[in-house]
């Protein structure tokens, strides 16, 4: 008796669990269904390279943007930012046997370039001291300036220049 | 041995019995312009960018780097080879430029630069002799395509309108002085005047 009430819960066990788990993969593949269709609508709003060229289709590559070569300085959007280069670096090698940059922007050299020296802090090793070269740590020029290509930009630029926050807290704190 | 040499000599000296004067004069001016013809078609041939890289060393070294740079592609589609900078235009120039370039010919015999580590290595000595040679005759090659009198400055850049109206037009410095590297990489640019 009591070997058969064991084998029916058994049984009943199992109905059960059986049971659980379609509920389980029903609900699971609901979601996996609606997921994939919240994927799907948002799928136009995820900018790819080949934006919704389908598979078999060769995207037309978009123009290149031309670099700027005006040699006119840029406005920094904060004083630490490291400035733009104004120039086309096309061709200039940076590597452990030659720096095209320091052939112009160096102390030594800038009297025949006419470029402006790189700022001092390039002279400083991590510990503030100061070195009779450029630090190695800032010697690969183009880890911190890069050029401007002539483009618009992808994605809409929110940054505020700081002098507009203060203004515009000042202007707040004298209207209270 | 004497008596063959005398030999040799008393027949040219003797007059021709079998050919007229004429023959000899018109058939040694026309061999002379085929012998002539011949060398410089010979010349020719070594002149040409095919034969330059027909070598591993340069295909693999110069031409790959030259490939990237503007005087493989640009917008205006004139391309510069090999000889247009590395052979000069002048056929005295050209012959003594040969002839230095049969040590080139020498070293891929003889394996002097068959990796491009050896070519790294070389590349510094390599590169100063066209510094010196382009410094010598005031970048001849490269005014065979680019005439100063023809710049318009105010086409250029600023930065080279300033520097051609500059130190280039007062005759200081030279196209090679300020434009190193500009059709391969430069080798270690340490103590070369100008790189520091
Ligand atoms: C076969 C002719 C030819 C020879 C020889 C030649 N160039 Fe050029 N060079 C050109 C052409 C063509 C251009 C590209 C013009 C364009 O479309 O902007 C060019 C472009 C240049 C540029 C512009 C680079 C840039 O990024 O805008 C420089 C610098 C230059 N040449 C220097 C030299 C120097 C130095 C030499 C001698 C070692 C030389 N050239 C020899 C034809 C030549
Ligand atoms: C005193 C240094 C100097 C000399 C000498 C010099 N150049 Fe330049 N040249 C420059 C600089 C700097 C630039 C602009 C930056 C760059 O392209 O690297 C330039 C740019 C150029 C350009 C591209 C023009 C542009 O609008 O950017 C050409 C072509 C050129 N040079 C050819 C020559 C030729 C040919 C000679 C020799 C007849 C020569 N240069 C001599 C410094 C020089
Ligand atoms: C626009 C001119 C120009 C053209 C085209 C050119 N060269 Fe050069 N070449 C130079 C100059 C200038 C140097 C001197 C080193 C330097 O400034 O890079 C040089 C140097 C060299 C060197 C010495 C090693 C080195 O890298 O400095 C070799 C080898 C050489 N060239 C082979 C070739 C071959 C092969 C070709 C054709 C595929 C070629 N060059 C095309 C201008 C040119």
């Amino acid at each position: 008796m009591n070997q058969l009430i064991a084998k029916r819960s058994l049984a009943n066990n199992e109905l059960l669990r059986s049971r659980v788990l379609t509920r389980l993969f029903s609900a699971l593949f609901l979601f996996a269904a609606v997921l994939s269709q919240m994927a799907l609508s948002t799928e136009k709003e995820i900018a790819t390279l080949r934006d919704e060229t389908a598979i078999d289709d060769q995207k037309r590559p978009a123009v290149l943007p031309k670099v700027d070569n005006s040699d006119i300085k840029k406005t920094r959007n904060y004083p630490m930012q490291p400035p733009l280069i104004p120039h086309t670096v096309r061709g200039y090698e940076v590597n452990l046997k030659v720096n095209k940059c320091m052939s112009c922007h160096s102390r030594s050299r800038t009297e025949d370039s006419q470029a402006p020296m790189v700022s001092v802090t390039h002279f400083m090793d991590r510990d503030g001291n100061f070195l009779a070269e450029i630090s190695p740590r800032r010697y690969f020029c183009n880890q911190c300036h890069v050029t401007q290509m002539k483009t618009k930009e992808l994605v809409e630029n929110t940054f505020v220049d700081m002098h507009q926050l203060m203004k515009e807290k000042q202007s707040k704190n004298s209207n209270r | 041995m004497k008596k063959i040499i005398r030999l040799g000599w008393q027949t040219l000296r003797k007059p021709s019995a079998h050919f007229s004067l004429g023959f000899l004069v018109v058939g040694g001016f026309i061999s002379g312009v085929i012998f002539w013809g011949g060398f410089n078609t010979a010349l020719e041939l070594t002149n040409t960018e095919e034969f330059c890289i027909s070598c591993h060393e340069m295909e693999s070294n110069p031409y790959a780097e030259l490939k990237p740079t503007i005087h493989f592609s640009n917008r205006s589609g004139v391309r510069a080879t090999c000889p247009d900078c590395h052979v000069p235009h002048k056929w005295t120039d050209k012959i003594a430029r040969k002839m230095q370039a049969s040590k080139e010919v020498w070293g891929k015999v003889f394996g002097t630069i068959n990796t491009r580590e050896k070519f790294q290595n070389l590349r510094r000595h390599l590169a100063e002799n066209e510094w010196r040679r382009l410094k010598a005759n005031d970048s001849l090659e490269c005014r065979n395509c680019h005439n100063f009198d023809y710049m318009d400055f105010t086409e250029q850049s600023e930065r080279a309108a300033n520097q051609h109206s500059t130190s280039l037009a007062s005759g200081e410095k030279t196209c090679i002085d300020c434009h190193k590297g500009i059709a391969h990489q430069l080798p270690d640019m340490k103590g070369v005047e100008g790189w520091n």
